[in-house]
Parts: structure tokens; sequence; C-alpha cells
């Protein structure tokens, strides 16, 4: 504590990684929101079965019912409790949107450096797959990957972690190829180190900030790419609650029953929010220059 | 310039063919076999021989391909294999205005709101406009486009019944028709667009004003306006150009989502359509398009590019 109030009172001192995000945190107001609004969902996720006043999929008779003590976001056609079914729509959200990221950052990440340290024939071979991946919007990757390979929670982490290798191959290679020419790896060479000591221990470390960047933004990505499919009817199933499909299930009531199109909704974008509001603060502390 | 020009348009049509053989290739060799899932659907074992035959699904792959990529290059896409079988190009023709008119008019609303509050909050930084301009871009960013669109509806079509709330009216039925439809569809779609376009016009303009030649401009005396337009404006567009072609993808895809909020029969319903009905020919054409659009737009964005700044086409 002691040592970080003193970061804040001298800019100057703050030369690690830590301390510069902690300083720019305290200045961040849109970062601070962000973490708190984010770990209420993470708390909410985890806890969902235990908070949540009913069951999620449980139907009772008070139908299409406004807001109450018993239903504080009132409830849906078939009398499900629509904030249980929200709770319940968190954990999957979460946790395609981190899963999907993580498995496309270690297959992208790792085809990047390789690429680009490497070179040659390797780097010519995974260009071109990113090139031709690249060719395709993202999301229409998943929706096609969800055609070939159907729905289900397996199938829908595949399609959303394969439509991300590309962006996240694309980065680890350009800071590789700029890395490569560092004297530190020159050096490290001279040292004798084999190519994947020097690929883990010196290029990855230093490839970090743009990666950790890009995965904050695909992750609210991921988040909104999987409430689209299930939206569209392409996602996890018809008996899992998540927030895309309780959205589809309430859109034809709208007109009746306003909050069933707005909470669901409200949940989505609360959450990518505060995402986006961290992805900014970590591009600003880590200080990596990058287009949206 | 020429040379420049041919070998961009190469390299898009090599992507094309990579793109149409993936496209091919991933239906027939994935486990699980899709191709089954749809021939059971068909009905007894007869219909599917009969399918199979019609359908050339008896003959080898290799040879397949070779025979739908025939065909495709005649404009022949295979047929739904619903209903009354209509051909897959046909389907798609009659979706393709639908589409077209939606992105674009998404297009022109993402423009028109996003350009001018990326000039402003650049031009009054760190102001309260600015932090409200950086506040709504992040909102737009947040909100999921079919979110958005049912939201639109709730309040413009259903409470304030000022504007329809579904459905698609062509253009030779009235142009008040065709445009009143579209309005809630299209700023579902160009919202999110119009916020990434007023982020980058923001900071690629912050980034010019500081540039060398800006103060030497100023020092010379030139009225602001003349900074802005001859100096600052031309240098800020090219990585808002960038951002525009990928941004494209985003308008296209967010078109696949609303459509089937509003229910306008355009590629994006189409192709989940297909996807549902398990109507593979026509799922793999609604593929093939909207990757095509998504190519040639990139295309598109790389010659623009090259007309801006010419450094880019020796390159």
């Amino acid at each position: 504590m002691v040592q970080n109030a003193n970061v804040l009172e001298d800019p100057v001192v703050h030369r690690t990684r830590e301390n510069r995000l902690l300083a720019t945190l305290a200045k961040d107001r849109k970062a601070q929101f962000g973490l708190i609004v984010l770990c209420l969902f993470v708390i909410g996720a985890i806890f969902a079965p235990w908070i949540a006043p009913n069951d999620p999929n449980e139907m009772t008779m008070d139908m299409m019912n406004k807001m109450s003590i018993a239903h504080p976001l009132g409830t849906d056609d078939l009398g499900r409790d629509l904030l249980s079914r929200i709770l319940h729509g968190t954990r999957i959200s979460l946790f395609i949107g981190v899963s999907t990221v993580l498995i496309a950052l270690l297959i992208g990440v790792t085809l990047g450096i390789a690429a680009g340290y490497y070179g040659g024939r390797l780097d010519f071979f995974i260009m071109r797959y990113i090139d031709l991946q690249w060719a395709f919007p993202n999301f229409i990757i998943a929706v096609y990957l969800v055609a070939v390979f159907g729905t289900g929670l397996f199938n829908i982490i595949a399609a959303i972690s394969l439509a991300f290798i590309d962006d996240f191959a694309r980065v680890a290679r350009a800071m590789t190829l700029g890395i490569r020419e560092e004297q530190y790896i020159d050096a490290a060479r001279t040292l004798g180190f084999s190519d994947k000591r020097i690929m883990l221990g010196h290029i990855l470390p230093n490839a970090m900030p743009p990666i950790i960047v890009q995965a904050t933004v695909s992750v609210s990505y991921a988040i909104l790419g999987e409430a689209s499919l299930s939206f569209l009817g392409l996602g996890v199933d018809a008996d899992t609650p998540t927030w895309g499909l309780i959205l589809a299930d309430g859109r034809g009531f709208i007109t009746q029953a306003w909050w069933l199109g707005v909470f669901p909704g409200l949940a989505i974008m609360l959450v990518v929010l505060s995402i986006n509001f961290i992805g900014d603060w970590l591009r600003d502390a880590l200080d990596v220059r990058q287009a949206v | 310039m020429g040379i420049f020009l041919l070998r961009r348009l190469f390299g898009a049509v090599l992507v094309m063919f990579a793109v149409a053989t993936l496209v091919f290739f991933m239906l027939r060799i994935v486990p699980g076999d899709p191709i089954a899932a749809m021939l059971a659907d068909a009905g007894g074992p007869d219909e599917i021989a009969a399918m199979k035959r019609k359908m050339g699904l008896d003959q080898p792959v290799i040879v397949q391909y070779f025979k739908w990529f025939a065909n495709m290059a005649q404009g022949d896409l295979g047929s739904s294999i619903y209903g009354s079988r209509q051909p897959v190009t046909q389907i798609l023709l009659e979706a393709l205005p639908r589409t077209l008119s939606l992105a674009l008019i998404g297009f022109v609303i993402a423009i028109a709101i996003g350009v001018p509050a990326g000039i402003i909050s650049a031009m009054k930084r760190n102001t309260p406009t600015d932090t409200a301009v950086s506040l709504f871009a992040f909102l737009g960013l947040s909100m999921p486009d079919f979110w958005l669109a049912i939201l639109l509806i709730i309040v413009f079509a259903a409470n304030l019944q000022w504007l329809p709330a579904i459905g698609y009216v062509p253009m030779s039925e009235g142009l008040w028709a065709w445009f009143s439809h579209l309005i809630l569809p299209s700023i579902a779609v160009g919202t999110a667009f119009s916020a990434i376009i007023a982020r980058m016009i923001r900071s690629s303009l912050l980034e010019v004003l500081r540039a060398d030649y800006m103060r030497t401009a100023a020092s010379k005396g030139l009225p602001v306006r003349a900074l802005m337009l001859n100096h600052a404006f031309p240098n800020a567009m090219i990585p808002v150009i960038t951002v525009i072609g990928i941004a494209f993808a985003l308008l296209i895809s967010g078109a696949v989502v609303v459509e089937n909020v509003f229910a306008i029969k355009g590629l994006g319903r189409v192709l989940i359509g297909g996807i549902l009905n398990r109507d593979y020919p026509v799922v793999q054409g609604a593929v093939l398009v909207v990757s095509a659009f998504f190519v040639f737009s990139n295309l598109l964005v790389d010659i623009l590019y090259g007309v801006i700044d010419p450094r880019i086409r020796l390159s």
C-alpha cells in the first residue's frame, strides 16, 4: 500500500508494469467502473444457483408478471423468473467469452511467433492461412462452422475460438518480426539458447502487451458473438438459458412485456462495456499503439 | 497504377478461389457428415438415392468439386433441397437488394453520425463534449445489434408507432415505403460502425494535429479552415479508410443478425434459415456471396489507399 501511495504522488517512479497499471487505474474512472461491474457479474455467475430466487427453467403460473419482490426482473411467458435466467446465463456467457479467447490465443500466438521467428516457408504457409481466414468476417466464420459442426456447447466454443485465431497470429507475428531484430535476441543466440527458450523466454514476454489488449477486446467480441449465435437459434441448446436465447424467447412478447426485451440485453451490454473500458485502460497503461 | 491494380485484383480473385474451395470441402470432410444428415431429412432410402444422384453426390468428391466449380463459374449454385427446389442463384438474387439496401443505409447513417462526432470530439479535446462522444461511442460498441433492434422496435414501432416494425418493401412500391421499413434496421446495423469511425477519426485527427507540418502550416499564417481542410483531413483519413474496410465486415455480420429481427429476407435470413433447415446448397451460396463482398470491399479499400497515398502503390 505504501509503495502504491508513492507511485501516485510521483509519476516518475512507476517503472514496472504493475505500478504503471495501478497508477493509471487510479485515474481512470471508466476502468474502475468496468472492473467493479465485471466483478459483480463474475460473482453472480459463480454463485448463480445460490443467489437466483428460482430455478431458471422452473415454470410457474405467474406468467409475464411485472417486476416485484418475488420476481425482481419480472417473469416470461412461461412464468420463468427472468433474474434467475439472466444470472444463469452469465455463467455461459463468461465461460464462453474467456475459454474461446484462451484457446484462440494459445493457437494464434504459437502460430504467429513461429511464423515470425522462423520465417521462410513456414511463415509463408501460416500467412496464407491467416490471409484466407481474413477473407471471412469473424462472425460469418463462426456461423459457417456451427452450420458444419452443429450446435452445442463444445461446437460453439470450437467455432468462436477458430474465428479468432488469425487476429492473435497477426499481432504475435508482427511483434515477433520487430523483437527478432533486437540485440538481446542476438545475445541469447550467441549464448547458445535454444529456439524454444528464445521464443518462450524472450520473445513471448516482450510481445505480450498488444496480445493482452487483443485478448481483452476479443473477449467482448466473443461474448457478443455467442449471444448473437444463440439469439439466432445456433447456440448451446434450447434448455440452457443464455442471454441471446432469453432475448430470442422474449422477442415475441415485447409489446406486452417490455422487460423481456430490455434486461437480458442490458446484461450483455454492461458486461461488454465493462470489458471494453478495461481494454481501453490496458491499452493506455501497457502503451499499446494499435487501431481499433 | 495499372500494375498495382492488376496485382491487387489478381490477389482478390485468388483469395475468392481459395474461399470457395474451403467452403466446398469443409462440408464434405467434416466428421458427422452434415450432407448425410441433410439427406436423412429427405425421406426413405429410395428418395435419398435419387437425391444423391440428382445432386451428384454419388460421384467422387474431387469430381463433385470440379463440377461444382464449373457450374459456379456459369452462375449455377445448385438448388434448394426444399419446397419448389428454387435455384440458389435465384434465392440469392432476390435477397441481395435487401441486404444491400440495409448495408448501404446503415453505412450512410454510420458515416453521418461517426464523422462529425469524431471531428468535434478531436477539436474539443478533453471537454465535456469529448467525454460525451466517447461515452456514446463506447455504448454503441458494446450494445448487441439485435438488442438495439429490439429496443428500437419497442420504442418507435410498438409505442410511438412512427415506423413499421418488420418486413421489407421493394423500392418499386414507393420510395418512402422502402425507406421507412429500412430506417430502424439500418440504425441497428450502423450504430456500432459509427462508434468505430468516431473513435478512429478522433485519434487519427489528434495525431495529425500534432505533426510538424501542421505547426509549419500554422506558423505560415494559414487560416484554420485551410489548415483543417487541406492539411489535417486528408492525412487523418488514411487510417480511417482501412477501418472502414474492416468495419464493412461488421456491417454485413450485423445485417445477418438484424435481418432476422426485422424479418427481412435478405442474405442473413437466407443463410440462417438455410442452416436451421440443413439446406446446404443455400448455406454455401450465401456464405460465398457474403465473403465475396468482404474480399472485394477489402480490395476497394486497398485501391483507395493507393489513390490517397501514392507510396503504397510501390510496396
